[in-house]
């Protein structure tokens, strides 16, 4: 092992950082979307918008984001005819649509815990249905998302080391391909090295999720329960999985 | 690109399901150490000496938040090079996978021995019951309640993630849909969209059991 080998190599690890960033945040953005619309009609009362939805969350969330990565980037193309120019837009969209689903039962969750006296004055005070959702259901469920949001973005950190496998030169793919020059003697630290970008960044997502949390509890005059400083995945204790 | 084709389909289909009895194997074994590695994991940072609970923690809070897939890399690259190459991909890939989940169903766990009583504590404590009482016979059997289907759900959860372990060589579907490909110029396209629905078709039931026995232990308890 050489340290000065892997401290040379550190600006080559720059662009894949980004892409790396660049995947996770496209993916989450995409995930947030779809998680809001999937939520949305999974908690609509009619049968006909909530079952469509359904069957989407559900087929998504029954297979692996493994498998999904790999249909979108080569069978897709072929089945449905659509290819993308970039590996980089099939794994972004793998991603966002697997995350989104899951997360849509985040947004499901948090819309049937507000209080039914809530929607009960709202209909008093006679709002559209679009009235009630923007000024009464979404302002008191979106802090309750956060927490779980938080954790499926940290979860999402780490399955954007997929987008590798489809030949995306991310963070993951880089340590592989420095690591493995003179036979791959040397690659160890730099597997080592990426584990603990990737633990900072995750940290970094953590924190700022909290600070948003605090914020959005703060406008409803709640205050956020405060944890002892461990990044914890809400989802483990709830098995949001 | 080769065209969708229904034959392929039928071709590919044996060496998909070769990969998808792998997966299942992969699923026992990881499965096992993510159940009972978690459970003294949680146990550990609960009555360990401080110096075990703060490693402990360190360890599997650094586990928990990168990926696995450099982990199952750096592991692999590890025993090959430096401890010992004769051991299988998927005996360390199984091993690295279950570690993985461990250090997510001992935070399940850890929620179910946080959420017992107080009084329960106490309660043991005024018998003076010797530790292994305690927990045997009041913590365990009410955590269980507690966490068996989130720890359920998280194997769930695994088994969904074995194709990962494809990257050092586990003959699962994604590399036996390669191999297909390699040696035939076609059927990966069929071989990806099977192991998609095999996936969908083992995961699904499961998921809808978990789901009941979670809404069951809820409304039995507590």
């Amino acid at each position: 092992m050489d340290v000065q080998e892997v401290i040379d190599s550190l600006p080559r690890y720059v662009q894949p950082l980004l892409v790396t960033v660049e995947v996770t945040l496209a993916s989450a953005a995409l995930a947030l979307v779809v998680a809001f619309a999937l939520g949305l009609m999974t908690s609509s009362k009619h049968l006909a918008v909530r079952t469509p939805a359904r069957v989407f969350v559900e087929f998504i969330r029954g297979s692996s984001v493994v498998v999904q990565l790999f249909w979108f980037a080569f069978a897709m193309p072929v089945v449905l005819g659509i290819q993308f120019d970039y590996a980089i837009v099939a794994g972004i969209i793998a991603l966002g649509l697997n995350y989104g689903a899951y997360c849509s039962e985040v947004v499901r969750g948090a819309i049937a815990a507000v209080p039914k006296g809530q929607l009960e004055a709202s209909l008093a005070v006679n709002f559209t249905p679009f009235q009630r959702l923007r000024l009464v259901v979404l302002p008191q469920a979106w802090p309750e998302m956060i927490p779980s949001l938080c954790a499926f973005a940290i979860m999402l950190l780490k399955a954007s080391a997929l987008v590798s496998l489809i030949s995306v030169t991310d963070l993951t793919a880089m340590a592989g391909l420095i690591g493995g020059r003179d036979g791959g003697v040397n690659q160890l630290p730099h597997y080592a090295l990426i584990l603990v970008v990737y633990f900072i960044l995750a940290w970094l997502i953590w924190t700022g999720m909290r600070a948003l949390e605090r914020k959005a509890k703060r406008g409803l005059g709640v205050d956020a329960k405060q944890v002892k400083g461990r990044l914890t995945p809400a989802v483990a204790e709830k098995g949001l999985t | 690109m080769n065209e969708w084709n229904n034959e392929t389909l039928v071709e590919v289909f044996p060496a998909i399901w070769q990969g998808f009895l792998v997966v299942l194997q992969v699923t026992l074994v990881a499965g096992l150490i993510a159940v009972v590695l978690g459970l003294s994991v949680a146990i550990g940072e609960r009555i360990g000496p401080p110096w075990v609970k703060r490693v402990l923690s360190l360890v599997f809070q650094f586990i928990r938040n990168t990926p696995l897939l450099v982990q199952v890399l750096f592991v692999w690259t590890a025993t090959s090079l430096y401890i010992n190459p004769e051991w299988s991909a998927f005996a360390v890939g199984s091993a690295v996978l279950g570690v993985h989940y461990a250090s997510y169903t001992s935070e399940s766990y850890r929620a179910g021995i946080e959420a017992i009583p107080l009084g329960q504590w106490e309660a043991a404590t005024a018998l003076s019951l010797p530790t292994h009482r305690v927990w045997g016979a009041i913590v365990l059997p009410q955590m269980m309640r507690r966490s068996t289907a989130a720890v359920a759900n998280w194997v769930i959860a695994m088994f969904k993630e074995v194709p990962t372990l494809f990257v050092i060589g586990v003959l699962e579907m994604i590399a036996q849909a390669q191999k297909y490909q390699g040696q035939h110029y076609d059927g990966a396209v069929e071989g990806y969209t099977i192991a998609g629905i095999l996936f969908l078709a083992a995961s699904y039931p499961v998921a809808v059991a978990a789901r009941r026995l979670e809404n069951r232990l809820a409304k039995s308890h507590f």
